[in-house]
């Protein structure tokens, strides 16, 4: 039995995450089932398709818990693959850049989640910041193509950023030493994941039903400020009602919370304005049935390193 | 022969789909059993192993490519892979262009299809890749006779076309190893020769239908 089973209170957060799903998806076959002009058709369908989406988030945190920390780590390197597969696919790369992409894919990937497996804490902090900073350029130099030679540099260490080492950040919350929770890291990388899924549909939610002012209509025309508002604090308040479940007293679980919204809807921000930028509308097409990993975990991408980081920093001395 | 599918093959097939993600899309027909010879644009090692990967299993037990003989020739390994694994019909690149005589090039040219009705058999459908070498990706190259030749010898054959996307970035040309992106891959209308059509119309005809199913940057 993996250890995750003897954890009452995660089997509680599985219920509460569970419940909520089933709540929304409810919710949603209610209004699909219900008579509506074609404009509101649309937007049901969407709430649906980020309903299915967040089926599979939940499926992939649950797995990575249950499996355990080696499972997560395996889980999480087989996400990061697919993203940084989408990501690749859709950034024009050169054909001089061949083998600094594979060395990305098949030597600082694994490497990357092997540091944080071997807990090798100074290690994987610096391997994609610096290392791959460092060899990337120099491999496309080598290679000999001069051309556009900074933007393919740049676009090959955000990729890696994004894609491998923010993502790494999830799993590795299950092998900090937080004194007196000891065996319940599972929680953390739940709470995470559950703050800001939460998020993603509390915003979208809140969007549709309150919005007026766009925050910036050319990367993501339907972000409201007023959905961006009233998604952040319900999410923060579901968040802050979790704090039993973690080592955070119930402020510091608002806190951590709040950070967890606002780095969500950046992440969620960025990727989307990464995508207006390089036509998604030519591409779109490879993407449609992979499922757009990317848009899946790209408000985890940038929650996960700051989270871990705050939990390491002040909880695990 | 037995029909049964290569351990080996089986293994490069899946990893050849982790690798490209590829998306098939039946656009013209439906997958069948029905002999048939697919025809695609070229331009990486890896074409054959996808269009391959991508047809169902028991259509894939009685589909070989055909692959240049110089190449699959030259180790052990090919040679293996080219004859047990994927049960290649290995045909000479270029043989009519060596040989001296016109005659000798005729013949040369006849044994070839030969060899290739023959690969077809009653059952076995074909992969052929009749540009006849692997392109940048850019453009579909000028077609090679012998899709022609052995339309005409067969004509019971269905031709299928098919075009490969992003391939050449998975593994272009000249490199070794791949490196995983996400591609395409759509299946076209069969096309067959019509009554009064010359060789070079029906090779354009199905140039233009290989060409005609991209997808990324059409339209």
């Amino acid at each position: 039995m993996p250890q995750a089973f003897h954890d009452a209170t995660l089997m509680w957060m599985f219920g509460a995450v569970l419940v909520a799903l089933i709540i929304f998806q409810v919710t949603g076959n209610i209004l699909k089932n219900r008579q509506h002009p074609e404009a509101g058709r649309s937007t049901i369908d969407t709430l649906n398709a980020r309903i299915r989406a967040w089926w599979k988030m939940c499926v992939i945190f649950f797995l990575s818990i249950l499996l355990g920390r080696i499972g997560a780590l395996v889980v999480f390197a087989v996400i990061s693959f697919l993203a940084m597969r989408e990501y690749m696919t859709l950034v024009p790369t050169r054909r001089g850049d061949h083998r600094t992409l594979f060395w990305s894919f098949f030597v600082i990937m694994p490497l990357q989640y092997y540091l944080v497996g071997a807990q090798r804490y100074g290690l994987f902090a610096i391997m994609i910041p610096v290392l791959a900073f460092i060899f990337v350029p120099t491999s496309i130099a080598i290679a000999g193509d001069t051309s556009n030679f900074l933007e393919r540099s740049v676009k090959i260490q955000f990729g890696l950023m994004v894609c491998v080492y923010c993502l790494s950040h999830a799993p590795a919350l299950l092998l900090l030493n937080i004194p007196g929770f000891a065996g319940h890291n599972a929680r953390l990388l739940l709470y995470l994941g559950f703050v800001d899924q939460m998020n993603d549909i509390l915003q979208y939610l809140w969007d549709k039903l309150i919005g007026r002012h766009k925050i910036a209509w050319r990367v993501s025309p339907n972000k409201t400020w007023e959905g961006f508002a009233a998604g952040v604090v319900s999410a923060t308040a579901i968040g802050t009602a979790l704090w039993w479940a973690t080592p955070f007293t119930p402020l510091q679980s608002a806190g951590m919370s709040f950070m967890i919204c606002l780095l969500g809807s950046a992440g969620s921000l960025v990727i989307s304005a990464l995508k207006r930028d390089i036509g998604i509308k030519d591409f779109g097409v490879v993407i449609e049935g992979q499922g757009g990993i990317l848009d899946h975990v790209d408000s985890l991408c940038f929650a996960a390193p700051i989270f871990f980081h705050l939990v390491r920093y002040y909880f695990a001395p | 022969m037995n029909d049964g599918i290569h351990p080996i093959a089986s293994l490069l097939a899946a990893v050849a789909r982790f690798i490209s993600g590829v998306q098939v899309q039946w656009a013209g027909c439906e997958p069948s059993v029905r002999q048939r010879i697919y025809f695609a644009n070229h331009t990486s090692h890896l074409d054959f192993i996808v269009l391959w990967s991508a047809l169902p299993s028991e259509i894939r037990a009685r589909t070989r490519p055909i692959a240049a003989k110089d190449y699959w020739e030259e180790t052990p390994v090919r040679r293996y892979l080219a004859a047990n694994v994927f049960k290649a019909v290995l045909v000479e690149r270029g043989a009519m262009a060596k040989a001296k005589t016109h005659e000798e090039a005729r013949f040369t040219g006849r044994s070839l299809i030969e060899d290739m009705a023959a690969a077809l058999g009653s059952e076995y459908s074909l992969i052929l890749f009749p540009e006849g070498t692997r392109g940048s990706g850019e453009k579909v190259e000028v077609f090679r006779g012998g899709l022609f030749h052995l339309a005409l010898r067969r004509p019971d054959v269905e031709l299928v076309p098919a075009y490969l996307e992003n391939l050449n970035r998975i593994l272009p040309k000249g490199e070794f190893a791949p490196v995983p992106m996400l591609s395409l891959l759509t299946f076209g209308k069969p096309i067959q020769v019509e009554a009064n059509e010359g060789k070079e119309q029906f090779l354009e005809r199905a140039r233009e239908a290989v060409s005609s199913l991209r997808r990324i940057g059409s339209a």
